[in-house]
């Protein structure tokens, strides 16, 4: 008979659940997963790790499309759409069959079916899982993790049908290649998929609500990217909002309104990718009324902890910034703070970076120079560019950007800002050292191996203090 | 020729020592007299001041370097007109020891004599973030006072924050709300508590001490003093000093100990394991609370001095010792030392012995008690001051009976002081 009680069950086996589960169960808890459809989540099936495959191909078509640029002739070439997919969901579903072994080889139990919760005391809470409106089990356990993850933003009246009106799901595996497609929002998932579809040779247009595109990102960086995406021929349309979208038997027509005028557009799909909200209808929160709900977010301290003792939630189920990483980290703060570990914090968030893979890509960490400034921060800042960098100009990629901010007092990394090939590879070199405190000295002591386009970092450092070599 | 720079000797007994910060950097103007380096030992740090001048040329051995060996060179002083050439030519040489020495040429190489000044006693390396660092180094705070919340218990940004009283930085973390305030910690048994973390002189001490009373068997002889004539030679010496001075009953105590180890050395000795060592002066270590923990400055040749020298050094010593200010030489080493717990009305008590010393005495209050007197040829009872000397012995190097005898010896000189001027 299958083990029903344990130390901890998380609800969820995404990028925050299956993580926490596997360091409880290291710290030698017995530990469950409750995963309704599959292990590794949104982010290893339908978020991230499928679109990196999906940009990849885009970026070899953009390569091909100037091979001659490096010397290749290539005379013919060609693409199948579904083959395109097909690699992509392979990765995917390697991957998510690698989580599967993880959690067995450590002895984590995992359900398969939809988990809700029963009802909650102090000495522990209820859980039960159905599979197809089926009861597969009723679990009891010390402590209730929920991992539940998000989904997209639905806008009334312009609902996705899953045919033209697509989320990013269905985004994620065309049938065919479609010839004309508008993106709604500019954030990660929308910059991406629009960079995607271009690079493959859609007509891509992208309607973003604030006044540049990746809003959250520093205005010199958004600027300087929605720059090279109108150069790769994308339209872009800030400052607008969709007000109604009509559907025809082959096409869409979007009525884009911006300064008081209405511009039709039509194209024969769209993509709506303005935002997320929590999965937390239908888990049972009616039965652990410690449990609040705030703008659709679980409430939670700094270690995860919910209102209802023995309850917790992890990742894009409690709020923002709605990145794996961040619920990852978030799962193991939680369970080492539940099995008493030393040295458990919560998490900075100013030291949670963001990557975007759109071409070309961004990445950031920290505050944006607007954010720094109005914190009251008196700042120095740096910035280096991509074509004085020999890597960068060898790779025949010589258009980014490193911005770093400081605080001019104290040295201390308020922020740094890059765009660029490869920067969500770079990113991390900055987020040690902000994790770690490193002051603008430590960087400047610090020796950058040559020829990489890390040394850009270095210099961005140097340019902020008056020291730059390079430029 | 260039001037080199050697590491210094702190200590008698230095090999070497850790060279912890650089005053000067490259290419910097050294006064005779500045402060150019910190050396530290495992007891002290102290700054190295320069006593010629010049430009630093080069620095060989960079800070926080560990180890160094005494007279090993660290650094290398240009003089007036020299340059670099210079510098590389005497390296050169420095760096082919096996050649031969050329007698026919008289050599210019100077040494430069560098001599620690100053010394701090903070005790053992704080971790602190880079950013913790700058931080607290800006509004001048200290960080070994600072409990860390980072790994390994490093000091953050946000532990300086909370120890300025926050709101200096901000610490952008999420909503969290049950975040650990100030350095408070709580034991298993939810006992409530902080922490100061033990600083070298701390540790040092408590080593000694254990070391002491778990190796040296100690034994213990009482004997009380009537101070009567002592308090009344005092009062009238300090009447005369006219502000001169102002002696105190330890200086006389101390005085009395070092005339009685005189007249008695038997008492003023040390054992090792092959020989029993027996001292020619009475070098006396003075115990004194510092801020940092218990230190023991001394007053060497004290059976040489007068009341008024010893009086001087000892508020000299004493006030440097509080201050951190000791160099190693004056409060390593001793033969004898001395306790006074009588200002905190202490009737007696029993020191530890600080080795590789013999003898501790532990001195008690002053006390008014009746007594009988055969001053007058009969007995009358009379009120007295009576203080309480306790002798802590290493049985090993001092007997019973020899330890009784130096207390005999010692009671004469405090009762009557005007012994002590024979």
């Amino acid at each position: 008979m299958t083990e029903t009680n344990f130390d901890v069950i998380i609800i969820g086996g995404g990028p925050g659940g299956y993580v926490a589960a596997i360091r409880a169960a290291q710290l030698g808890m017995k530990t469950c997963v409750v995963e309704a459809n599959h292990l590794g989540g949104i982010c290893l099936n339908w978020g991230c790790i499928p679109t990196k495959a999906l940009l990849r191909s885009s970026e070899i078509h953009h390569l091909l499309n100037h091979a001659s640029d490096f010397g290749f002739t290539v005379k013919e070439f060609s693409f199948d759409i579904k083959k395109v997919v097909e690699r992509s969901r392979g990765v995917a579903k390697q991957l998510s069959g690698g989580i599967g072994h993880l959690l067995k080889k450590n002895k984590v139990t995992v359900f398969d079916g939809f988990g809700k919760l029963e009802g909650s005391t102090k000495e522990g809470g209820k859980v039960s899982v159905t599979k197809d409106k089926k009861p597969v089990a009723s679990l009891t356990g010390k402590h209730i993790i929920i991992a539940t993850g998000a989904r997209a933003r639905v806008i009334p009246g312009m609902e996705p049908d899953g045919k033209q009106i697509w989320t990013y799901k269905e985004a994620m595996v065309p049938t065919e290649m479609p010839k004309s497609i508008l993106v709604v929002g500019s954030g990660a998932i929308g910059i991406e998929f629009a960079s995607f579809y271009r690079n493959m040779g859609a007509e891509v247009t992208v309607v973003e609500m604030m006044d540049r595109v990746m809003p959250v990102e520093d205005a010199e960086i958004s600027d300087f990217a929605q720059k090279q995406f109108k150069k790769q021929g994308m339209n872009i349309i800030t400052g607008a909002k969709t007000s109604k979208i009509e559907k025809s038997a082959k096409n869409v027509t979007v009525h884009v309104e911006k300064g008081g005028k209405t511009e039709k557009i039509t194209v024969e799909k769209v993509i709506m990718a303005v935002g997320i909200v929590a999965n937390t209808e239908d888990i049972g929160l009616e039965n652990v009324k410690g449990v609040k709900l705030d703008r659709g977010h679980i409430v939670t301290d700094g270690y995860m902890k919910t209102g209802e003792a023995g309850v917790y939630a992890i990742g894009d189920a409690c709020g923002a910034p709605w990145l794996a990483h961040k619920a990852s980290h978030e799962g193991v703060i939680c369970i080492e703070k539940i099995a008493g570990e030393k040295d458990v914090h919560p998490i900075n968030k100013t030291n949670i970076p963001g990557c975007t893979y759109c071409m070309p890509q961004v990445a950031s960490v920290g505050l944006t120079e607007a954010a720094a400034k109005e914190a009251g921060h008196k700042l120095k800042v740096g910035r280096f560019p991509f074509m004085a960098n020999g890597k960068a100009i060898a790779l025949g990629e010589p258009e980014g950007m490193v911005k770093t901010i400081w605080d001019e007092k104290t040295g201390e990394l308020l922020g740094a800002h890059m765009v660029g090939a490869e920067v969500t590879e770079l990113i991390q070199g900055y987020v040690v050292g902000k994790t770690a405190e490193l002051v603008e000295a430590d960087y400047m002591h610090t020796i950058f191996p040559h020829p990489t386009l890390s040394e850009m970092m270095h210099e961005s450092v140097l340019d902020a203090y008056g020291k730059v070599i390079h430029f | 020729m260039p001037i080199k720079v050697l590491m210094p000797a702190l200590s008698p007994t230095m090999t070497e020592g850790n060279l912890a910060k650089w005053h000067k950097a490259e290419g910097d103007t050294v006064e005779s007299g500045d402060v150019i380096a910190e050396i530290e030992t495992d007891k002290a740090t102290m700054e190295v001041e320069a006593v010629d001048e010049g430009v630093l040329g080069k620095i060989l051995v960079p800070a926080g370097t560990e180890n160094v060996k005494v007279n090993a060179l660290i650094a290398v002083l240009l003089e007036d007109g020299e340059n670099d050439n210079d510098m590389d030519a005497m390296l050169k040489q420095e760096a082919t020891p096996a050649a031969p020495p050329q007698p026919t040429k008289p050599t210019e190489k100077k040494t430069m004599a560098v001599q620690p000044t100053k010394q701090a006693n903070e005790g053992s390396r704080v971790y602190a973030s880079p950013l913790a660092k700058r931080i607290a180094a800006d509004q001048g705070i200290n960080l070994s006072n600072i409990q860390g919340s980072g790994p390994k218990g490093r000091i953050v940004k946000a532990d300086v924050a909370n120890a300025s009283g926050g709101g200096a930085v901000s610490a952008a973390t999420s909503i969290s709300a049950a975040q650990p305030v100030g350095d408070q910690k709580v034991n298993e048994w939810g006992m409530v508590y902080t922490e100061t973390p033990n600083n070298n002189i701390k540790k040092i001490t408590a080593q000694r001490l254990q070391e002491s009373k778990s190796t040296v068997p100690h034994f213990y002889l009482t004997i009380e003093c009537r101070i009567d004539d002592l308090i009344r030679t005092r009062t009238l010496s300090n009447e005369q000093a006219d502000g001169e001075y102002k002696l105190s009953i330890n200086d006389f105590i101390l005085k009395a100990c070092a005339n009685a180890l005189k007249a008695y050395p038997a008492a003023n000795v040390a054992w090792t394991d092959d020989a029993v060592r027996q001292y020619v002066h009475a070098d006396i270590s003075v115990a004194v609370s510092t801020p940092n923990g218990l230190m023991t400055p001394i007053v060497k040749q004290a059976e040489l001095k007068g009341l008024k020298e010893i009086s001087a050094e000892i508020k000299d010593l004493a006030g440097r010792a509080r201050e951190g200010k000791l160099k190693p030489q004056e409060f390593q080493g001793g033969t004898f030392s001395l306790s006074n717990l009588g200002m905190y009305g202490i009737k007696e008590f029993g020191a530890i012995i600080n080795p590789p010393q013999a003898c501790i005495l532990a001195v008690g209050a002053g006390e008014q008690k009746p007594y009988v007197s055969k001053d007058s040829g009969g007995s009358e009872v009379k009120i007295g001051t009576f203080m309480t000397c306790t002798l802590s012995v290493d049985h090993r190097a001092v007997d019973g009976a020899v330890g009784a005898e130096y207390l005999q010896v010692l009671k004469t000189y405090i009762e009557n002081p005007a012994a002590m001027l024979l």
